[in-house]
């Protein structure tokens, strides 16, 4: 089944019947513009094979970029679910309704469909990143006889690149899926997640920190609990172990570029040097502090006017993301664009942030860069705490203790000058924190 | 609090937390010669805006960098007013 927040279908009522009323959209580029994630799951199954090219595009993307997303997929049509005056004054292809319930035509003989990917956490008109299904599928193990079906559910939307693995996942592992829904409080979710009785939940750390500081995490008892998107910390990692205790808790390492790169299962953050080792596929590499990957799990290339190079010229994407060995095993510290410049000294807001999440009163904090006359920039932190603290001097005395705490730990250029204490941080549509250069 | 007695508070703080020997707070100390490194500086004007809410190196166009202490306290006086 799959379960949106209002109605429902079953996967099985997707194998055949009619397909989006019109009959064409065989081998043709659509861009997937739909209000509801339903909608969207439907589409996606019935346009796979039939389609040349599918956009995928989140529920966020403003009208003034899907038109240029539109001219540079040469996208023939917009599946959509809109009403047509939302699309006034947009010079746009011709849309074809996506409402109701959508059932796939059988496709004589199935092509091989692009499966399009915006990027997320830029501004301005976001990338097209190009993947094949197989591509898309590669990490997911097909089911083992005796396995209870799963029961999935993801924090993210579908047609964002951790949510579509969810997707694909309760499709190729005859599971079922419980979607999200934008604007749903947490409770509700959780809620609606242990009705349906959930069993796979996946998220980013921000949204699993967000789902714990609800009581009503108490709800839902699954027996497998995935974190991507971020990095996943040793604060997290233990935290839901806490909660879950019989729930079996990994971190992924995937992005929309690079997709499923591997996953860790051993409890703790950071990955076993053996991962870089094999050479095989996926095969991973160090440079100038980034990992690279190369995999047939990756997406092949941009798409776009003017596209750059995904990949170096022995088929290696750089993830951007800046990784560090210790005693065997490695850790991530952060992403290139993210890189805070205090007096010439690098410091990665996520290598601080880790370390102030471990205190003991500390929920979640972020890290960011402030201008100074001094050194150009300086660190400074803002931290959610379990218990809110009254301001006044135990207020200032818990502030210095996790000052204290982060000196014990880094260089002092990477200790937070300031720590304000907030009751929330503000989180991107994909899940993530919102950080100043991301 | 006064402004000089906050900044003194707030030197001696930081010297404190990054363990470094500070000569004593007089006005005609000369910043170079105080003990403090430039991130100590970096960290005390990140303090003190948070403390008084106002920079006075973003605010004062033409700025030239005080050179003792006496100058330092005087240009936070100076931008209160």
């Amino acid at each position: 089944m799959l379960w949106g927040a209002n109605h429902a279908i079953a996967l099985a009522d997707l194998v055949d019947g009619t397909v989006l009323n019109q009959t064409d959209v065989a081998g043709r580029s659509i861009v997937l513009a739909t209000h509801d994630q339903l909608a969207a799951a439907q589409a996606l199954v019935a346009l796979d094979g039939a389609a040349r090219r599918i956009v995928i595009c989140p529920p966020d993307l403003p009208l003034a970029h899907l038109a240029e997303i539109a001219t540079d997929a040469e996208a023939d049509a917009i599946v959509t679910d809109r009403d047509e005056a939302d699309f006034a004054g947009h010079d746009l292809p011709p849309r074809l309704a996506c409402k109701g319930p959508l059932r796939p035509r059988q496709v004589a003989t199935p092509i091989a469909t692009e499966w399009v990917l915006l990027t997320s956490g830029t501004t301005g008109v976001p990338k097209m990143v190009v993947h094949s299904l197989a591509a898309l599928t590669g990490a997911i193990k097909p089911p083992q006889p005796g396995d209870a079906p799963p029961v999935w559910a993801t924090f993210y939307d579908i047609r964002r690149y951790g949510g579509l693995q969810i997707l694909l996942r309760a499709l190729f592992g005859n599971g079922s899926l419980i979607l999200s829904e934008a604007g749903e409080p947490v409770a509700d979710h959780l809620h609606r997640l242990a009705a349906h009785g959930v069993t796979h939940i996946s998220g980013t750390p921000s949204h699993w920190r967000r789902a714990l500081m609800s009581s009503d995490c108490n709800a839902i008892a699954p027996r497998y609990v995935r974190l991507s998107g971020e990095i996943a910390d040793q604060a997290i990692l233990d935290a839901l172990k806490r909660q879950y205790p019989d729930a079996a808790v990994g971190h992924a390492y995937a992005s929309t570029e690079a997709g499923v790169g591997f996953e860790v299962n051993d409890g703790l953050e950071g990955f076993p040097a053996d991962v870089l080792r094999g050479g095989g596929d996926p095969a991973f590499k160090i440079v100038d502090g980034t990992l690279r990957v190369r995999s047939r799990r990756t997406a092949s290339r941009y798409l776009g006017r003017a596209p750059q190079a995904l990949m170096d010229e022995d088929g290696f994407i750089d993830s951007g993301d800046f990784v560090t060995e210790r005693n065997g095993r490695y850790y991530f510290v952060g992403r290139r664009g993210g890189i805070i410049n205090v007096g010439g000294l690098k410091v990665h807001p996520e290598e601080v942030e880790q370390i102030i999440n471990r205190h003991a009163a500390v929920k979640m904090s972020l890290v960011s860069a402030r201008r100074n006359p001094i050194t150009g920039a300086i660190v400074v932190a803002d931290v959610v705490l379990h218990e809110p603290a009254t301001p006044g001097e135990a207020s200032d005395i818990l502030k210095q203790d996790i000052l204290a705490f982060c000196r014990a730990a880094l260089p002092a250029h990477k200790v937070p000058a300031a720590v304000k204490f907030v009751s929330s941080l503000e989180m991107t549509p994909a899940g993530k924190l919102v950080r100043q250069n991301a | 609090m006064s402004i000089r007695l906050t900044i003194f508070s707030l030197i001696e703080q930081i010297a404190a937390e990054q363990k470094i020997k500070i000569q004593p707070l007089r006005d005609d100390l000369l910043l170079s010669e105080s003990g403090l490194d430039s991130l100590c500086f970096a960290i005390l004007v990140a303090r003190l805006e948070d403390k008084l809410g106002y920079d006075p190196f973003a605010t004062s166009g033409d700025v030239s960098f005080p050179v003792t202490v006496g100058d330092f306290v005087g240009f936070y006086e100076n931008a209160a007013h």
